[in-house]
């Protein structure tokens, strides 16, 4: 069976006042119906953009190669009214700030049920009824009530769940959800992860959820990908993934986080910074960081290649890695 | 003055009330005793709202107390005025969340830096002291030229980190300092910090709503929720053998990594409003363990080395079978 998503080759290059400039770099990936696949690294590595490009927004001028297509259909290249038809119905997403994904002033119930409207052609009524099974979907109480509500009147966690139940008005196959716990309390957290997962087995919704937070990595999705500076460093299984990596630069991020399971230590960064898009370095992006770093890394960005059980890294050293638990 | 007394901050029985015309009286710190002494990390923890921050903006005289006492090397800390503020007290500094914001960014680096040099060093020493403070936060002496705005998120906190040293502080209040950090910059900006405690044998008070974090660098950890703090012990005590239902509930909704997805426990309920807080135990709606004694406010008691806020620890009242948590 074809993927949902199928992503191949992607790069994107944005305008500068300095020159184009190259963001996304031959990113490949894929989501089959009703997984839930986890694109993970730092911010400036190109996870949002990714995201931004599978539902047509990105900005004016900006440069795209590639192929994305999503349920057979390529989504580069469609016009505004293809991706009408795309948008919400077939992709859908949730922000990391639902204060700003949503209205201030208009109320849940009206930001819910204009969606249908639109793109369901619903009438008032059955736009109401589907509105009060999907705030119930997502665990609002008091459903009737909070359609009534306004947005300010519901915490940070409830919000989040309202911009997810919006999400989902028009019957997505595929959400995707950038960053949507991160200024979220973990104890919040936890709640909108158990949702997700119930809302893909309970309607085969696919979820691609970005994230910089390992840990959400491993305890939602089953498939992972690691970006660095626009590029897909590592792929594979989330659990052989980040148990057993491959890359240096995803055993970097998992020394630098902490670990939970011991303490009075010191984390180990990462030395450096990312690169400034444009400024990547000829060959591996992560070079200069990389305590692995041989001459011939220099010479060409490495490609991805398959290293053992659906798991695929770009690094042409592959040294021996040490992972503290 | 013969010789000075300890550098230590201490809270005695911290309330701090808010009046808000739509909610009335809220008390957001309600009754809160917690120290820090030379040369040691005390971890606060809690959900958003807990009224961690608001402690914070007490202990450096942001506000004022409505009951109770905070005091700093045995002096009562007094809330900011015009009046420049004692030598004792400059001792006392804190480091904001958003180095974005705390830094003024239509003035060179170097002169913010000039603000906070106590003024006994005068003349070329004053600029011998900038570049120290640059060296101690890893920053090159070039960076006392320039503007907030030419450095990342993560060299700018070293930069408010290096602000907070000039006045030669010996307790520093960390208001989630790295929450806005990427994970590379995190780990280098906590390092930073945990070194410069033990190098300067100063205290820290380490505010943060990452409990894996506090877990990783802090000598004792305290947990607070609306207003108190229901536990407080030794870190590796608190995470290996919780005596708290809510403490137990934090570390549970932490993320962790493992070889098959693993969603976090969820805590039932949300954080009630501190307008409308529960009477009794304020844990007690969401407390998978609450049972009649509940309905009393518990007494905070000491367990030696560590204290913790629940009747399950009184062996008069609790059931045999409720005790391991």
């Amino acid at each position: 069976m074809a993927p949902l998503l199928d992503v191949d080759s992607l790069a994107v290059t944005l305008p500068s006042p300095r020159g184009p400039l190259p963001i996304l770099h031959d990113v490949s990936l894929t989501v089959d119906e009703g997984e839930l696949v986890g694109i993970a690294g730092e911010s400036g590595c190109g996870k949002s953009l990714t995201a931004q490009t599978l539902l047509g927004l990105l900005p004016p001028g900006a440069a795209v190669t590639g192929s994305a297509r999503y349920a057979g259909t390529e989504l580069l290249g469609l016009d505004a009214r293809g991706w009408q038809r795309v948008r919400g119905a077939g992709i859908a997403m949730v922000f990391q700030d639902p204060s700003a994904a949503l209205h201030p002033m208009l109320t849940v119930g009206r930001q819910l049920t204009e969606h249908m409207r639109v793109h369901l052609r619903m009438d008032r009524r059955a736009a109401g009824r589907r509105a009060v099974e999907l705030l119930d979907q997502v665990r609002i109480p008091d459903p009737e009530r909070a359609l009534r509500a306004y947005p300010h009147q519901f915490s940070g966690g409830m919000r989040q769940r309202v911009a997810i139940a919006i999400a989902l008005a028009a019957r997505p196959r595929l959400l995707i959800a950038d960053e949507p716990t991160t200024a979220l309390d973990v104890t919040v957290q936890a709640g909108i992860l158990a949702l997700l997962e119930r809302l893909r087995a309970e309607t085969g919704l696919a979820v691609a959820f970005i994230t910089h937070d390992l840990g959400v990595l491993s305890a939602l999705t089953t498939r992972g990908y690691i970006f660095y500076a626009g590029r897909v460093v590592e792929t594979g299984p989330t659990g052989s993934l980040l148990t057993a990596p491959t890359h240096p630069y995803t055993a970097a991020l998992l020394g630098a986080r902490p670990h939970g399971t011991q303490s009075g230590g010191t984390l180990r960064p990462i030395p450096g910074a990312p690169p400034a898009p444009g400024e990547a370095p000829p060959g591996c992006p992560f070079q200069p960081r990389c305590g692995y770093a041989e001459p011939s890394c220099g010479e060409a960005p490495p490609p991805l290649t398959p290293a053992g059980a659906d798991r695929s890294v770009a690094c042409v050293v592959r040294p021996h890695l040490e992972v503290a638990a | 003055m013969n010789t000075p007394a300890p550098a230590r901050l201490s809270f005695t029985d911290v309330e701090v009330e808010y009046r808000s015309r739509g909610r009335g009286r809220v008390r957001a710190v309600a009754g809160v005793s917690l120290e820090v002494s030379p040369g040691q990390i005390v971890g606060l923890v809690g959900e958003s709202g807990c009224g961690k921050s608001t402690l914070a903006r007490v202990a450096v005289g942001l506000s004022a107390p409505s009951a109770g006492t905070v005091e700093y090397a045995g002096r009562p800390v007094t809330p900011l005025g015009w009046r420049p503020r004692s030598g004792a007290e400059v001792g006392l500094q804190m480091v904001f969340q958003n180095p974005y914001a705390s830094l003024n960014p239509r003035r060179t680096i170097g002169s913010q830096l000039l603000d906070g040099v106590p003024a006994a060093v005068t003349g070329s020493a004053r600029r011998a002291r900038v570049h120290e403070l640059l060296e101690r936060v890893a920053m090159p002496s070039s960076a006392a030229q320039r503007y907030p705005h030419q450095f990342s998120g993560g060299q700018r906190q070293r930069l408010a980190i290096a602000r907070a040293l000039a006045p030669e502080p010996r307790m520093i209040i960390a208001d989630e300092p790295v929450t806005a950090l990427d994970a590379s910059s995190q780990a280098q900006v906590v390092n930073l910090l945990v070194g410069l405690v033990r190098d300067l044998d100063m205290g820290m008070l380490f505010i943060s709503h990452d409990l894996a974090l506090v877990h990783e660098i802090a000598d004792v950890t305290a947990v607070m929720y609306l207003g108190r703090i229901v536990e407080s012990a030794p870190t590796r005590e608190l995470w290996r053998e919780p005596r708290h239902p809510y403490t137990r509930a934090l570390i549970d909704a932490v993320p962790q990594i493992g070889l098959t997805p693993r969603l976090p426990a969820i805590l039932a309920g949300e954080v009630p409003d501190p307008a409308n807080a529960p009477t009794g135990c304020r844990f007690r709606p969401r407390c998978p363990h609450a049972f009649a004694p509940c309905g009393e406010q518990p007494p905070t008691v000491d367990l030696g080395g560590r204290s913790v806020a629940c009747w399950l620890t009184d062996s008069a009242t609790a059931p045999t079978a409720a005790r391991s948590l």
